[in-house]
């Protein structure tokens, strides 16, 4: 392993889904990077990484956001997403949208090298195998694709789970397999998608779980949606947000006070 | 009914859902062939090392696509066999209509072929009175069901055992209809022994190929039954439809694409039966067909030569990437519409039967990529629906509201301050909307699809942005 870097800068790319609909993550994200000594800054020009547009076959705009993004954040050391979806974006497909465009595809792939999903990032680049949070439950940890096979996380959101205490983890038997969530898929084939998640709730259900975690937004959003739809009493979080320790109600849920207050 | 088109995948699929007895065959399915897979490239190390190679073999070929098919012809005729190009279906169908009428065939035997049902062989040859008899068993049941395969290697795969039952007694009416057909055991002998009439019978035998031989001119079929066998030796005619693509330089590259064909269709370490057919009987032969054809059918595959989607016709039909498809595994092969089912048939359907003909393949994917990361011959499925899609773009093809709402959104995305700003409005306004549901909401405008099943998580009221950057950072997330 490279010695670990110290002090590095780091552009938190922050997804859209995290800016808007749980920013308990990002500050989750920033807190973990500080605590390892990351210098961590959210640049302003940063927006969307342009996946919507790429996968519904609008390369133009795809390869518009990609050079817009690449140059908001060129002066880190490191850029890092607490998304596999977007971090894969990013770095599978910037230098494929981009591979025509001789001054912009070096570009691409440098920035393809610097960028990590988030806990993947504290573990193989930072070094972190343990952190001092406390979490009580029994968590499932769902794989979203692009984690998996974009980005190559696999052990490392386990093994610092495994250092959480308070927190048994169970595996999921398929835990391969997509959650249904897959962007725009969800509400254009929601038959199908509704069948991916109902048997991805199942299996949490039935592992024993009474918490799922994940390092994709849209896969929990999916998740924990339909969880709730489901009426089951399983709390769904950001794995940023179990390691940073940040005490937040479950996505899609209020804190029980202020659920007593709006009751 | 389900119908045959790829334009009706999305009421194909709802109905599909509902199956109950369809869910409990893909239930099954699905894990029995993943589990198998796993197993067999396990236990082979050089696995991965092995998939690199066969990528590199059919790539070679189809960079010289041309020279090793005139190199087929040649010594497949110098074998005493005769080689017929197809340009389409039509061409194919009327080359083997021709051969079976000059020798007076009444009853044709077929192995399983892919191409066969791709270019619709069956009803075709039915339609000018010569009846076919499907030997592979599964192929069989579905002929007596009078269904297309709903996959590549396992055909039958949606029917259960009480459905094979009943079309056996249907069809098979010369048994005892009291005969207890409950085990399996009683089923394939019953099967057996009708086939065995045909197989005598057959004046023709038609198959398809896995491989084609350049270098000798060979044809190679892997099956387990060992109908592909009894089907192109005992009639006098031995046909072999096979695309272009099927093409190898030699027996050796043909050995490499053998054990990695078995292992990732059935997790087998190879097939039962790997049949080799060169050329016609020979004086001194004890057996072996009189007449020994070969069609080579096109039907769109040398136009994708050169184009990004070169790469599908790597394909050696092995079933993986169905197998592992959560979409196919969901709504079972019939929903696609099309003779290829899966993620192979939402690259190829489009490029055989035109995009405007199958569109909603290839965007019923979720690209999680299990597809590509379990193919045999590292095909990027996910890439080429990608291509799909970007066609579809530039052809105007998507709805205008879609197209809109995407250009809309990308210039936003263009403009961080107007993002930013369009983010804080919509956190607020959701964050709102949300409060009396206590954190989610139970419906959100366009978003039925998602609501329909789902709750929909709510904003918690300010965006990430404009918390980080509020008065002193203060860097502590929302209540």
């Amino acid at each position: 392993m490279s010695p670990r870097p110290q002090n590095p800068s780091v552009g938190l790319f922050a997804t859209c889904l995290v800016d808007l609909f749980r920013p308990s993550v990002g500050f989750a994200a920033a807190k973990l990077l500080e605590d390892v000594g990351c210098r961590v800054a959210l640049p302003r020009g940063q927006t969307c990484c342009g996946q919507p547009a790429y996968n519904s076959g609008d390369k133009a705009n795809a390869k518009r956001l990609a050079r817009r993004t690449i140059a908001a954040f060129r002066h880190f050391d490191y850029v890092v997403v607490p998304s596999g979806s977007c971090g894969g974006m990013i770095k599978t497909h910037y230098p494929e949208a981009l591979a025509d465009d001789r001054k912009w595809l070096p570009r691409a792939r440098a920035f393809a090298e610097k960028t990590y999903e988030l806990v993947s990032f504290l573990h193989d680049v930072m070094g972190v195998r343990d952190v001092k949070a406390r979490f009580e439950g029994i968590a499932a940890y769902h794989d979203s694709c692009s984690s998996l096979r974009e980005m190559g996380v696999r052990v490392q959101p386990r093994a610092l789970l495994a250092s959480v205490t308070g927190l048994g983890l169970r595996e999921l038997p398929g835990r391969d397999a997509c959650c249904g969530f897959g962007g725009t898929f969800c509400v254009k084939y929601p038959e199908i998608s509704n069948h991916m998640v109902a048997d991805k709730c199942r299996e949490i259900a039935e592992s024993g779980a009474d918490t799922v975690l994940s390092g994709d937004m849209g896969c929990l959003m999916n998740i924990a949606g339909k969880l709730l739809r489901e009426g089951r009493a399983i709390r769904a979080y950001h794995v940023a947000e179990v390691l940073a320790g940040v005490e937040a109600a479950p996505i899609g849920q209020v804190k029980p006070e202020a659920e007593e207050a709006t009751a | 009914m389900t119908e045959m088109s790829p334009l009706h995948f999305k009421e194909n699929a709802i109905r599909a859902l509902g199956d109950a007895e369809l869910q409990r065959a893909l239930g099954n399915m699905r894990q029995g062939f993943i589990e198998k897979r796993t197993k067999a490239a396990e236990r082979l190390p050089e696995f991965d090392a092995l998939r690199d190679k066969a990528k590199e073999i059919k790539d070679h070929v189809l960079a010289h696509l041309d020279l090793y098919l005139e190199a087929f012809e040649k010594n497949c005729v110098a074998g005493g066999g005769t080689v017929h190009w197809a340009k389409d279906s039509a061409q194919a169908r009327d080359i083997v209509l021709n051969i079976c009428r000059l020798v007076g065939a009444e009853t044709v035997t077929k192995g399983k072929s892919m191409v066969g049902e791709e270019i619709e062989i069956n009803p075709f040859l039915e339609a000018n009175g010569i009846r076919p008899i499907e030997t592979d068993l599964g192929e069989y049941i579905i002929q007596l069901r009078n269904e297309p395969p709903s996959h590549l290697i396992a055909p039958a795969i949606h029917v259960n055992k009480e459905q094979i039952a009943d079309a056996f007694r249907q069809h098979h009416r010369d048994l005892s209809p009291e005969r207890p057909l409950t085990d399996r055991a009683a089923l394939l002998n019953e099967a057996r022994r009708a086939l065995r009439e045909r197989f005598l019978e057959a004046d023709v035998g038609i198959t398809g190929a896995n491989f084609l031989i350049a270098e000798t001119g060979s044809t190679v079929i892997v099956t387990n039954e060992g109908n592909g066998d009894l089907t192109q030796t005992l009639p006098r005619i031995h046909i072999v439809l096979a695309s272009i693509e099927k093409v190898v330089p030699n027996f050796d590259d043909a050995a490499t694409l053998i054990r990695v064909l078995a292992r990732s269709a059935t997790g087998q370490e190879m097939s039962v039966y790997t049949t080799v057919s060169t050329g016609r009987k020979r004086p001194g032969d004890l057996d072996g067909p009189e007449q020994f054809h070969v069609v080579l059918i096109d039907n769109g595959r040398s136009k994708l030569i050169g184009t990004e989607f070169q790469e599908v016709l790597r394909c050696i039909r092995c079933g993986a990437c169905l197998n592992h498809c959560p979409v196919y595994g969901s709504v079972g092969g019939h929903a696609y519409g099309s003779v290829y089912p899966g993620p192979i048939g939402k690259v190829l359907t489009p490029a055989l039967q035109g995009l405007e003909n199958a569109r909603d393949l290839p965007n019923a994917s979720t690209f999680c990529g299990r597809c590509e990361e379990v193919c045999p011959m590292r095909i990027p499925l996910p890439k080429m629906m990608r291509h799909w899609r970007e066609q579809e773009y530039a052809k105007r093809m998507v709805a205008p509201r879609v197209r809109w709402a995407l250009r809309l959104w990308a210039l936003a995305a263009r403009l961080p301050s107007l993002y930013h700003f369009g983010a804080r409005l919509a956190a607020w306004w959701l964050y709102r909307r949300g409060k009396k549901g206590r954190g989610r909401l139970a419906k959100v405008p366009y978003g039925e699809g998602w609501t329909r099943f789902r709750d929909f998580p709510a904003p918690l009221g300010k965006t990430f942005q404009s918390q980080w950057r509020g008065p002193r950072r203060h860097r502590r997330p929302s209540p």
